[in-house]
């Protein structure tokens, strides 16, 4: 009996350490541990070993019983290891085939560079608003302190509707609308599109769109104008970008001031974009006239005010360095694509 | 503008590099939009004087000149053959370099040598029509009108070896159109002193009136005249210092009177003209109005027909002039012209503008007196070009003026409190710094702290406190004023609901694979014919510009139906296969035409999809899944008629039974119109519509928690009976145990009857409050199936 025992552990420990498959284990554990296997049979025959044998024999058996379950359990594992390091081999694939894309849109160029604008300019606490594209020539010239004799008044440069009726030749009018419904303070941004008669080219376009910024309060001066205008470039165009502030002319500003940013695209120290002087003309500003504040009913003596005209276009044919407007409004996809 | 750095050194001391002086000038207000350097690369050119030419021995077309250079006769092989023995021409001689960088160097021609090169005005980048009348333009040498020292420097004789500096003059500053006001401003801004040019006062004496006589009929178009007149004039060319000057100011040289006319016209701003006393009828200057339909021929020969807008200058017989424009030709200066009267007059700016436009005809005069120019100017200017008549030995000035002057303009005085630049520029400047700062400029300030201050007659630009600060702001310089932030707590940066809405749309739609357009607001009036629009169609009521670049853009427009359907025509034409896109613009609608107030201006979201397999389905799919984006729940799709749509594949749009929009497939004769042979779905809404029906307001509803159970049904119905009735049917008859309704399979063919059609579901039964059995939803299930076949006839597919 004991032989037997001896027999049946080394049989089953050499077959369980050659088997190949799950099947092949099972069939194992039948043969030896099974209703019918040669353990379980042996065991059957206990009763005929004297009372002195049976513990031992009883015990040898047992550590046989579990040493096979334990041996069988861990080929089980190794062959379950195996079976899956083959299916997995089985398995690989072409990473580099195409993945399957969802077709996906996109916003308008000038969306996404508007967007940017304007979350800079709700940073600094600016409102957004808009106004009609659609205006009075009061509006859009009268209030705006441009003389009866202003060169943009022309019909070679603004597209009229009737005599009083045009289309706005700037975002300004706002200004003054805003400043007719609300009193100071004022913080208010204004995108939006404007017409001027300019014949279609790479540099033009009879529509085309600005972003109008205006700030009213007691005790606003030109140095909170640069101040803030400076942050929004380095928020805008990266932190390294500097400003310049030049005098200029504008009806419905005095001090009047155009601001160029060092260019983007080459630091300031010359290139295509830039046309070599290595900075880049952003936008037009100064302090409100106080003409343009008393025609909206706020006494200049006490409040002042400034504001500033970006063409949103220009700023980003700059940032893509997209090179003919026209691509703006002709929307093919391929193009619309790549933003 | 253009300045010539060394005609800008006779008025002030400029003692700085050129890139340094520029950069000041801008910072201080003087734009700067180019600077030339003539003769830049030019090196070794110099005059040299033919003295021989013989024939090429081996060539036809060539031949040999031997050209004295001062220091040696030098050889040169040309193909040139405008040139003669003793001409003087520029020679490049070996080793030197042109104006594009190419290098001279002697050579063999044919086997003779040629140690350099003669010159055309081409190769020395001159300008033909800034050079002396009378030059030689053919394709040839460039052979020198007198004779200039032997082997001198070209740069030095044509004036090359100077700067020009345009400047960008903005509409306020009419008084920076002239050589004095760029140099008062560049006096100012390096604190350097101003040195006025000499002039020719005239005395008491009324000799001039022995000349001429004057009469101003219109005082407001003219309300200053003042003539002098020039005795014992030698017609000839004015001298080479003044040619240079006028050449590189962009002025041709014609001869002395003439360019001293203009040589002040360019120093001072001041334009003037000069008449040949002899062809003026009974020697009389008349101011006044043109007749209608009068005749002119002006000195660029050309003629022209004016009418009484336009201000003339005449004798007692005819015109001599466009006021202000142009003078006329028949009273020119010529050779042999001995007396001359210098009209100088101050004109009506408007006036001016008008005439100039009328006759399409803009002069160095006209861009001048249509900004309005300073009155005090005229007498000044006409003793100016006085004093360099007789200088220059041109002629001899008759004593006395003429001067009808009759409303002289009392200079302005400005209240200015000092306390006022900190508050509005945020900077401190001391009272003596602003004092300093605005006599450089010629105001005259008196006063401490509150001050008077009389700004010069040149600068009408200068009307109030604001002004005199920005006077102090751009010459204490823009980039010393210190930036600072604004407080940030009492005001908070906001977006309105509709622009959040428009945001979300828009993310929504691009999620859907759409992409953003953006197109122009004019449109073609044929626009609404391609689109087949009724002609009874409100959209026809379109808005017209006055003034459109063209009829293509002559409209504004009431839908955005047709730019979409271009931009899909012009994609599909570049052969893009497919495409979505959506617009989110402006339509204008006139409350009544023509305008007499501001109209509607309505936001609509346009989409349009072509190629790619779309169909109705895939647009009214990206329409309800905006819906939902926007939390809109009551809305409905009903059929509905659209004459640009296929009749049987459009639809409306409702949202608590308000019409939104109409969408389907575009009529094949509209995509025929854009040339478009595939397909295309559009859809217009009424944006600020969905804006209003929009909830921004999202409340949770809780999860179920009892289960659900589903039914599927398979029923046929005839082809009349559409989804939407059948989806309604099960929906109200379900009571509230139907939790959804699905339509996954239509079915038409073989196995159904003609005329009839196979609709299957997926109905979803739940109950809020407890778990559905089997009777409860039987029960459910064959009240719908019974509806169903009462109310349309529905047939149970087994
Ligand atoms: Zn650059």
């Amino acid at each position: 009996m004991k032989d037997n025992l001896e027999r049946i552990k080394e049989e089953s420990s050499d077959a369980i350490k050659k088997v190949q498959t799950l099947k092949q284990l099972d069939d194992i554990r039948v043969r030896y541990l099974g209703k019918k296997g040669e353990l379980t049979l042996l065991l059957r025959e206990m009763g005929k070993l004297n009372p002195t044998e049976r513990p031992i024999i009883g015990q040898m058996a047992n550590d046989i019983r579990n040493g096979i379950n334990k041996r069988i359990e861990e080929a089980t594992i190794n062959l379950k290891k195996k079976d899956l390091e083959l299916r997995l081999q089985h398995e690989s694939i072409d990473v580099t085939i195409p993945g399957k894309r969802k077709k996906i849109g996109n916003k308008h160029p000038l969306t996404k560079v508007l967007d940017e604008v304007i979350q800079i300019f709700i940073g600094m606490g600016f409102s957004v608003a808009e106004g009609p594209e659609i205006e009075t020539v009061y509006y859009n010239f009268d209030a705006l302190n441009h003389s009866e004799t202003h060169p943009a008044r022309d019909m070679q440069d603004t597209f009229y509707i009737t005599e009083d009726i045009l289309l706005r030749s700037s975002t300004s009018p706002n200004q003054v609308r805003i400043m007719e419904k609300q009193g100071p303070p004022i913080r208010v941004i204004v995108p939006g599109k404007v017409f001027r008669s300019d014949q279609i080219d790479a540099t033009h376009s009879p529509m085309f769109h600005q972003i109008e910024g205006l700030v009213v309060d007691k005790g606003i001066t030109m140095a909170n104008l640069k101040g803030t205008l400076e942050v929004f470039a380095k928020m805008f165009y990266g932190e390294k970008t500097k400003t310049k502030f030049r005098p200029h002319n504008f009806p419905f500003t005095e001090p009047s001031a155009e601001m160029d940013c060092t260019c983007s695209s080459c630091n300031g120290s010359g290139c295509h974009i830039c046309k070599d002087t290595g900075w880049i003309e952003i936008l037009g500003s100064g302090m409100v006239h106080p003409n343009v504040l008393a025609n909206c009913g706020i006494d200049p003596e006490i409040y002042s005010g400034f504001a500033f005209g970006m063409g949103l276009d220009r700023i980003a044919l700059l940032k893509y360095d997209i090179s003919d407007l026209r691509l703006m409004f002709e929307n093919d996809k391929r193009f619309l694509m790549q933003f | 503008m253009l300045v010539p750095i060394k005609w800008l050194m006779d008025y002030v001391d400029i003692d700085l590099e050129i890139n340094d002086f520029v950069d000041f000038m801008i910072m201080s207000g003087s734009n700067v939009e180019s600077v030339k350097e003539t003769g830049k690369n030019i090196d070794k050119v110099v005059v040299g004087k033919i003295i021989e030419i013989k024939d090429h021995p081996n060539a036809e077309k060539l031949i040999i000149t031997n050209v004295d250079v001062g220091s040696e006769i030098v050889q040169i092989v040309t193909g040139a053959t405008n040139i003669k023995e003793g001409d003087y021409v520029p020679v490049a001689l070996h080793g030197s370099t042109l104006p594009d960088g190419t290098r001279i160097k002697k050579g063999n021609l044919r086997g003779v040598e040629s140690k350099g090169m003669l010159c055309s005005p081409d190769e020395l980048e001159l300008e033909a029509e800034n050079l002396p009348e009378g030059t030689d333009m053919t394709d040839g040498i460039h052979i020198f009108e007198k004779e200039y020292p032997l082997g001198e420097d070209i740069k030095k004789v044509l004036g090359l070896d100077d700067k020009i500096i345009e400047f960008e003059i903005t509409n306020n500053r009419p008084d920076c159109l002239s050589i004095l006001g760029i140099a008062r401003e560049a006096a100012a801004t390096l604190k350097k002193d101003l040195k006025y040019p000499q002039i020719d006062s005239p005395s008491e004496s009324k000799e001039v009136d022995n000349y001429i006589s004057i009469d101003v009929r219109n005082i407001d178009l003219c309300p200053r005249l003042a003539v002098r007149v020039i005795k014992n004039i030698t017609i000839k060319s004015s001298p080479m210092w003044m040619q240079e000057r006028l050449i590189k100011s962009g002025v041709r040289p014609i001869n002395n009177i003439v360019d001293i006319t203009n040589y002040v016209m360019l120093e001072l701003g001041q334009p003037m003209h000069a008449y040949d006393l002899k062809k003026l009828n009974k020697r009389k200057i008349i101011v006044r109005n043109a007749n209608k339909n009068e005749k002119i021929t002006t000195l660029d020969e050309k003629d022209r027909v004016l009418d009484e807008s336009v201000l003339v200058i005449a004798d007692e017989e005819r015109a001599i002039g466009v006021a202000g424009i142009m003078g006329g030709f028949d009273s020119e200066i010529e050779n042999d012209t001995r007396e001359v009267a210098i009209e100088c007059a101050n004109f009506n700016p408007v006036s001016i503008r008008k005439s100039s436009k009328l006759l399409g005809l803009r002069t160095e005069a006209s861009s001048r007196f249509e900004k309005g120019l300073d009155m005090e100017l005229a007498s000044f200017a006409l003793n100016r070009a006085c004093y360099l008549i007789e200088k220059l030995g041109a002629g001899e000035v008759v004593d006395g003026i003429i001067d009808f002057y009759p409303n002289k303009k009392n200079k302005r005085v400005i209240k200015f409190d000092t306390d006022r630049v900190k508050w509005l520029l945020g900077i401190d400047v001391k009272i003596s710094e602003v004092k300093r700062m605005l006599k450089s400029l010629e105001f005259e300030v008196t006063g401490n702290k509150m001050l008077d201050i009389i700004v010069p007659t040149f600068r009408d630009d200068i009307m109030m406190e604001a002004d005199i600060n920005e006077e102090i702001a751009r010459l204490y310089g823009y980039d010393n004023i210190p930036s600072k932030l604004m407080d940030t707590t009492f005001t908070q940066g906001l977006v309105s609901d509709k622009q959040k809405i428009v945001d979300i749309a828009k993310n929504c739609l691009t999620a859907q694979g759409l992409f953003e357009v953006l197109t122009y607001s004019f449109v073609s009036p044929s626009s609404f014919n391609k689109i087949k629009l009724n002609k009874d169609n409100s959209s026809r009521n379109a808005i017209k510009l006055i003034n459109p670049i063209g009829e293509d853009q002559s409209i504004m427009r009431t839908t955005i139906i047709a730019n979409m359907l271009e931009l899909i025509s012009r994609n599909y034409n570049r052969k893009v296969d497919d495409g979505c896109f959506f617009e989110i613009s402006k339509v204008y609608l006139a409350k009544s035409l023509p305008l007499n107030e501001l109209p509607e201006e309505k936001d609509v979201l346009t989409i349009g999809m072509y190629g790619g397999g779309y169909d109705f389905y895939d647009l009214k799919g990206i329409i309800e899944n905006l819906l939902s984006a926007l939390n809109i729940e009551n809305y409905k799709v009903v059929a509905d008629n659209h004459e640009t749509f296929h009749p049987g594949k459009v639809a409306k749009l409702l949202i608590n039974n308000k019409t939104i929009g109409v969408f389907g497939e575009v009529h094949p004769i509209v995509i025929d119109n854009f040339d478009i042979p595939l397909s295309v779905f559009v859809g217009e809404f009424d944006f600020d519509e969905l804006v209003l029906q929009t909830d921004l307001d999202r409340k949770y509803k809780p999860l179920p928690k009892f289960p659900s159970i589903e039914r599927d049904i398979a029923i046929v119905v005839s082809d009349e009976i559409s989804a939407g009735q059948i989806d309604e049917i099960i929906r109200t008859k379900g009571a509230k145990l139907v939790e959804k309704v699905e339509l996954f399979d239509v079915y038409k063919g073989s196995q159904i009857e003609e005329g009839y059609k196979s609709l299957a579901y997926k109905i979803v039964y739940r109950s809020s409050e407890k778990t559905l059995t089997e009777k409860d939803i039987t029960k459910a299930h064959n009240k719908i199936l019974n509806s169903l076949a009462n109310q349309v006839g529905a047939i149970l597919r087994q």
